[in-house]
């Protein structure tokens, strides 16, 4: 069974609550960033960047069943702290749902109040091709 | 802070930086740290007060009307280029009031480029500038077939003196160059650049965008025929700006921009222009701007730009120091001729990730490539962090800039 999106969403938003110190905060998401599986070399191409992002973000996905998986990495720490927080919450579900879910826990945490315009611009690039992945698996 | 006693004598930093409101606030829970200098300088009170006069005693539109706040506003205006003619050492029909550098370098490339640049012809720049000293030139080259040539840099990030000597011959027309690096903070041999391009009878811009914070600059000294500079680097508001040119040169140069102020007669058939300045300057300035220019340059003139410049030489010299005592990093442009720039990488970080948890603590700098992809690609790095400091900052923020630098090392590795 999946876990529903909205359940990782609670968790990470209550993780999240733990933090008052911003500093804090970033350390958290810079760890979840190292602890995201690595991506093959393979994929670390231009063909896999993601466009629109300050730093690099190569991102991958693949199908298995019903289910689309991501997985991907950055020369940011802190933007591969990000994807690695959108994989958490996205990676192993349904393509329609991942298509369809609003992914309300980005403004819940507070996530683009503290990135600058252009990390937030490159947030919103990273979702953006994830739901397109997502919508390819579904054709 | 032991290192603050022997810079007293020089400048008293704490009075200078009362003088500047907004270097006294708190971000993210800290006292801010401005080191963004660069960029842009912050504004002493001399400049605020200017502005806010302006608009509260004499606003009025200037060279025109006959009336009482007409007459204020020019003599502010005129003598606010007055005051930059004395400071560069130039006469006041060479001082053109312009948007910023990048307009003065825009100017020059239309109007005395195209009148003097023609297919085959050569134009010098080099591997440190500003894209705004870099792509006027470029679609100049394009427009007329002459080739852009450019002055290597070396592993320090300096120009290479011996590859500029070989590339210059009778077929160069113009070199233009920075005084300072912004991304670096190298000072370049202007002087000699200038002399050895007039021999082959080349005329010279100086990109003097990141030279007039920080140093006294003589256009007589330098034989430069041309000189840009920005006025909220210096400073004052943003835009405003500064085209010195020979007056010789002006003279033979055509108009940049047809419109009111740059004319003297104007018929159908024909019109005749204004002579200098105000043949450059087409349409309603930015009259404030000005005046904020020349409240500006009194500041720091006060101030003196010798002690200024001997200050900043010894935070820079300091903030060296401390910054190489971080482990992994690297300063990226260590020529012994530097102006107050530390442009760094700490190994394996991205500078974006760096700059990101500095503001957390207060600390602004920019980070990227500062506008200077050529460069950048010389040193095949994609950007830096770089802090740039101005004469109200201090040894304590820099103190402060390391032990930030090495906080948010320990969260990222
Ligand atoms: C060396 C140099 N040249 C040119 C410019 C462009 O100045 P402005 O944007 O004020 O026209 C800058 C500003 O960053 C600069 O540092």
């Amino acid at each position: 069974m999946t876990k529903p999106i909205s359940e990782t969403e609670d968790e990470i938003v209550e993780e999240f609550g733990l933090f008052d110190d911003q500093m804090d905060k970033y350390e958290y998401i810079i760890d979840l960033g190292k602890k995201l599986n690595p991506l093959d070399a393979r994929y670390m191409t231009d063909d896999y960047l993601v466009k629109g992002c300050q730093s690099k973000v190569w991102l991958h996905a693949y199908k298995d069943g019903d289910l689309v998986f991501f997985e991907a990495d950055s020369n940011s720490s802190i933007t591969k702290g990000i994807i690695a927080i959108l994989i958490r919450v996205l990676s192993g579900q349904p393509a329609k749902e991942i298509i369809n879910n609003p992914l309300a826990f980005i403004d819940r945490i507070n996530l683009r109040s503290h990135l600058s315009s252009q990390r937030s611009n490159g947030l919103t690039a990273m979702i953006q091709r994830i739901k397109t992945y997502a919508g390819a698996f579904t054709e | 802070m032991i290192a603050e006693q022997t810079t007293t004598g020089l400048l008293d930093v704490e009075l200078i930086r009362k003088q500047f409101p907004i270097l006294h606030q708190h971000v993210n829970g800290n006292p801010l740290i401005y080191l963004d200098n660069a960029a842009t300088s912050q504004k002493p009170l001399a400049v605020i007060d200017a502005i806010d006069d302006y608009y509260e005693r004499y606003n009025s539109n200037i060279h025109r009307g006959a009336h009482h706040l007409a007459q204020l506003a020019t003599e502010a205006y005129e003598n606010a280029r007055k005051t930059v003619a004395q400071h560069i050492n130039a006469e006041e029909r060479e001082i053109n009031f312009v948007r910023g550098t990048t307009e003065a370098v825009n100017l020059v490339a239309s109007s005395y480029g195209r009148k003097f640049v023609g297919a085959g012809d050569e134009i010098i720049i080099s591997g440190l500038e500003h894209h705004s000293n870099i792509v006027p030139w470029q679609m100049l080259c394009e427009e007329k077939g002459a080739v852009l040539k450019v002055i290597p840099v070396n592993e320090a990030g300096e120009i290479i003196f011996e590859s500029y000597l070989k590339l210059l011959s009778p077929k160069t027309k113009i070199v233009s160059i920075a005084y300072i690096s912004n991304a670096l903070g190298t000072i370049n041999p202007a002087k000699e650049v200038i002399a050895e391009a007039h021999k082959v009878g080349a005329v010279v811009f100086i990109d003097g965008a990141q030279a007039l914070p920080h140093k006294k600059v003589d256009v007589k000294e330098l034989d430069c025929d041309f000189l840009g500079f920005s006025g909220h680097k210096v400073f004052a508001s943003t835009g405003i700006g500064i085209l010195y040119g020979k007056a010789a040169l002006l003279e033979q140069m055509p108009p940049y921009m047809g419109g009111g102020e740059m004319i003297k007669t104007v018929t159908f058939e024909k019109t005749t222009y204004n002579e200098l300045p105000y043949k450059f300057e087409a349409g309603t300035p930015n009259i404030e701007g000005g005046i904020a220019l020349g409240a500006a340059i009194n500041f720091i003139s006060e101030i003196g730009l010798h002690k200024i410049e001997q200050y900043e030489h010894q935070l820079l010299k300091y903030g060296t120091e401390k910054l190489l005592e971080i482990e992994e990093l690297k300063i990226v442009g260590t020529s012994a001729n530097k102006s107050s720039v530390l442009s760094f990488l700490v190994k394996d970080i991205h500078p974006y990730d760096l700059g990101v948890l500095l503001n957390e603590q207060g600390i602004a700098i920019r980070t990227g490539h500062h506008c200077c992809q050529p460069l950048m690609d010389r040193f095949g790095i994609e950007g830096t962090c770089r802090a740039s400091l101005a004469f109200y900052n201090t040894h304590h923020e820099i103190d402060s800039l390391a032990k930030a630098i090495k906080k948010a090392v320990t969260i990222l590795k």
